[in-house]
């Protein structure tokens, strides 16, 4: 079982569903909403509890719409 | 010691150069080029550095002189540039962003005659690039006329002056004759250079680091919505409206009871103050309204003298351009001509009071 | 059997627990890039090296023509927008006359490496204390997808719609190459951002570049090649990995000078 444990929120609204956090999570956590935000774009969310916190998905969103959150598990 | 007065024997180009430092300027950029190099040359002999802290630094071209000056300005800080006609043509690109960034600072135009490469010998052949706007977009800027060496000197103070009171650029419109002739000057004290302090307290839209104390300042001539964009720009025009309610600067020579009128500016005004004596000995009441101010231009004054006179002779070494604006002036009260030299010639005394008597005392019907 | 978390999403998501988020020296603004575009990623990793050595009030960016030209909307620091190509020469001003603040320019390849030629050369080889971010994406992006001097042999862009004829075209200008041929330079490098591992190393030479500024030995230079999606006719992934195929054998990752 994982030390950490990590999850991503993104800013639905800076989101422009360009996917380029789901080829650089190796935990294929990401995936694309049915959704549409205001701007009509199918945004990237979480699909999963796999998250691990790497912040790759973070470092490579050109809109700065992710924010990573890594908790240590006891 | 009891305070003597600092008069030197110089060149209009040394005058200039040295009136700059004396202003206070904080960095000049420049570019070699014929009949104004001096000022790069006075300037670069002159150690500003330990002088005065003034940064001067030789570019690889006008384009980058100019926009090395915007950069500098952006800041907050006094700078110059300086060429001649063909180098101003490069630079009205940078005139045009100066204009929309709206950027103080100070230019020399050492007019020689185009188009082209031209002659390197004095015109004034540039008065609609530089009255006119030159650069793409609605914009203007002070241009004042130096006819002496005394005036290539005194016009830097004023010309920084302006440049910050109205956040515009200001041009002083030389020629290849004033820029390279001898005379005395009288210079002033030194003016110490603001500190970045002093700059930032007087000029809040200053680019200098963006502080906690404030929004972040960004220069720029770019607004990409229509209304905002619109705004701007009628506030441009306000501020040209404000200048040429304010300063309009001119010389009045023998007008009181002129008859018959000149108006030039520059070399070609000296001409023409001789011509002024020259026809008052042979008893014809001739004066000369000396423009200082080309932008903005005393049309007031132009349509005052028109009520007076019975005619008007511009002279200017170029094939009329001034001209333009002094019919706007008069507005059709009173005859204007035009007479000039072109390819770099000087017209003398004799022949421009010639003109005068040819255009309009010579055909005159009297009754 | 399947294990039930031990934590949930809101006790994860506590300000004790967050270890990335947009630096506040990126504004509120949407960024006006298309999807995908690497523009946004390379503004806030400069931001962030800005944030972390606390250099926002010593900063002065200098914006280019092109898409970025409003990165002064993005980027929470003192800007000023220079004229098509000359931003070396607007920074110069600035830099010269205010020696002790950080000034860098951003700019693309038509800016930098066409119109801005001169400005660049001459920038580079007074070894003005500037840094040049440069972005590479072979293409004039904003006008809407022409040739670039960086476009590929072969390569089809609006002007050049049945590609690059080198023979009439002239060829792609390799510019960093012949920056670091000067003696103006200090460090000059190319990067990209497109994975995760790149963005770590851009970040890393943008953090050398501002302090290799600090020691007033000359022009530090980063290139950063980069995509153009739209501009390209791809999808943001396709693009990538085009540029990984593509550009990178002509315009290859790693440093070209670095400080002896």
């Amino acid at each position: 079982m994982a030390k950490v444990k990590g999850e991503i929120i993104v800013d639905i609204e800076r989101c422009k569903g360009c996917q380029v956090c789901i080829s650089a999570c190796k935990e294929n956590v990401i995936g694309m909403s049915k959704n549409l935000n205001r701007k009509g774009y199918h945004f990237a969310q979480s699909t999963n509890e796999d998250c691990t916190g790497c912040i790759n998905c973070a470092l490579v969103c050109p809109d700065g719409a992710i924010t990573v959150y890594r908790a240590r598990l006891n | 010691m009891s305070a003597t007065k600092d008069i030197r024997l110089m060149k209009g180009n040394e005058a200039f150069a040295e009136g700059i430092i004396r202003a206070g300027c904080d960095g000049y950029f420049g570019y070699p080029i014929t009949p104004q190099s001096e000022v790069l040359e006075y300037l670069s002999i002159q150690k500003t550095k330990e002088r005065t802290g003034m940064v001067v630094l030789q570019a690889e071209s006008e384009i980058a002189s100019i926009h090395m000056v915007y950069g500098g300005a952006g800041c907050g800080k006094r700078v110059v540039t300086s060429s001649s006609s063909p180098g101003i043509s490069l630079m009205q690109e940078g005139f045009s962003y100066l204009a929309g960034a709206e950027l103080p600072c100070l230019l020399m135009n050492v007019v020689r005659g185009g188009p082209g490469l031209g002659t390197i010998q004095p015109s004034q052949s540039d008065y609609f690039q530089a009255v006119k706007g030159g650069g793409h977009g609605d914009y203007k800027m002070i241009v004042l006329a130096p006819a002496s060496v005394q005036e290539m000197y005194d016009f830097t103070k004023l010309g920084f002056d302006l440049a910050f009171k109205y956040r515009t650029q200001v041009m002083i419109l030389s020629d290849g004759a004033i820029g390279q002739m001898m005379e005395k000057v009288e210079l002033d004290e030194q003016i110490p250079r603001l500190t970045d302090e002093e700059i930032i307290k007087k000029y809040p839209w200053v680019t200098t680091g963006k502080t906690s104390d404030r929004e972040r300042n960004y220069i720029t001539s770019l607004d990409l919505n229509p209304a905002r964009h619109e705004i701007l720009n009628r506030k441009f025009q306000a501020k040209f409206k404000k200048i040429e309610q304010n300063e309009v600067r001119f010389e009045r020579i023998d007008c009181d009871d002129a008859e018959y009128l000149f108006v030039a500016y520059g070399s070609s005004a000296r001409v023409c103050e001789k011509a002024v004596q020259l026809g008052r000995a042979k008893g014809i009441k001739i004066g000369l309204l000396r423009l200082i101010t080309l932008f903005p231009f005393p049309y007031d004054e132009v349509a005052r003298l028109a009520k007076q006179v019975e005619g008007i002779l511009t002279i200017e070494m170029s094939a009329g351009q001034m001209i333009e604006d002094v019919r706007l002036g008069v507005n059709g009260a009173v005859q204007v001509e035009h007479f000039g030299r072109l390819g770099g010639i000087m017209p003398a005394p004799e022949e421009v009071l010639n003109v005068m008597e040819e255009k309009f005392i010579k055909t005159k019907v009297y009754a | 059997m399947l294990e039930t978390l031990p934590i949930t999403k809101e006790e994860i998501c506590k300000p004790e627990n967050l270890v990335y988020s947009r630096t506040h020296l990126m504004t509120d603004a949407a960024l006006s890039y298309c999807p995908g575009c690497g523009h946004g990623t390379i503004h806030r990793m400069i931001m962030e090296v800005i944030d972390e050595m606390n250099l926002q009030a010593d900063t002065i960016g200098v914006a280019p023509v092109g898409c970025s030209v409003l990165a002064y909307e993005f980027l929470n620091i003192d800007m000023q927008q220079a004229a098509h190509g000359r931003a070396p020469a607007v920074a110069t001003g600035i830099k010269r006359l205010m020696p002790n603040k950080f000034v860098f320019t951003y700019q693309g390849d038509g800016d930098l490496a066409a119109i801005g030629t001169a400005e660049t050369i001459h920038a580079c080889n007074r070894g003005e204390n500037i840094t040049i971010f440069y972005v590479n994406n072979g293409i004039y992006g904003m006008t809407g997808g022409q040739m670039a001097p960086t476009t590929l042999p072969q390569m089809k862009t609006a002007t050049s719609p049945f590609g690059r004829n080198v023979e009439t075209m002239g060829y792609p200008l390799k510019i960093t190459e012949l920056i670091a041929m000067l003696p103006g330079t200090y460090f000059v490098t190319r990067q990209s951002v497109h994975t995760a591992a790149n963005v770590r190393k851009t970040k890393k030479a943008i953090q050398k570049a501002i302090e290799y500024q600090k020691l007033n030995k000359g022009l530090s230079f980063v290139e950063i090649v980069s995509n153009c999606n739209s501009g390209w006719k791809m999808t943001p992934v396709e693009a990538n990995k085009w540029m990984e195929e593509n550009m990178f054998p002509f315009y290859p990752l790693g440093d070209i000078k670095v400080p002896k």
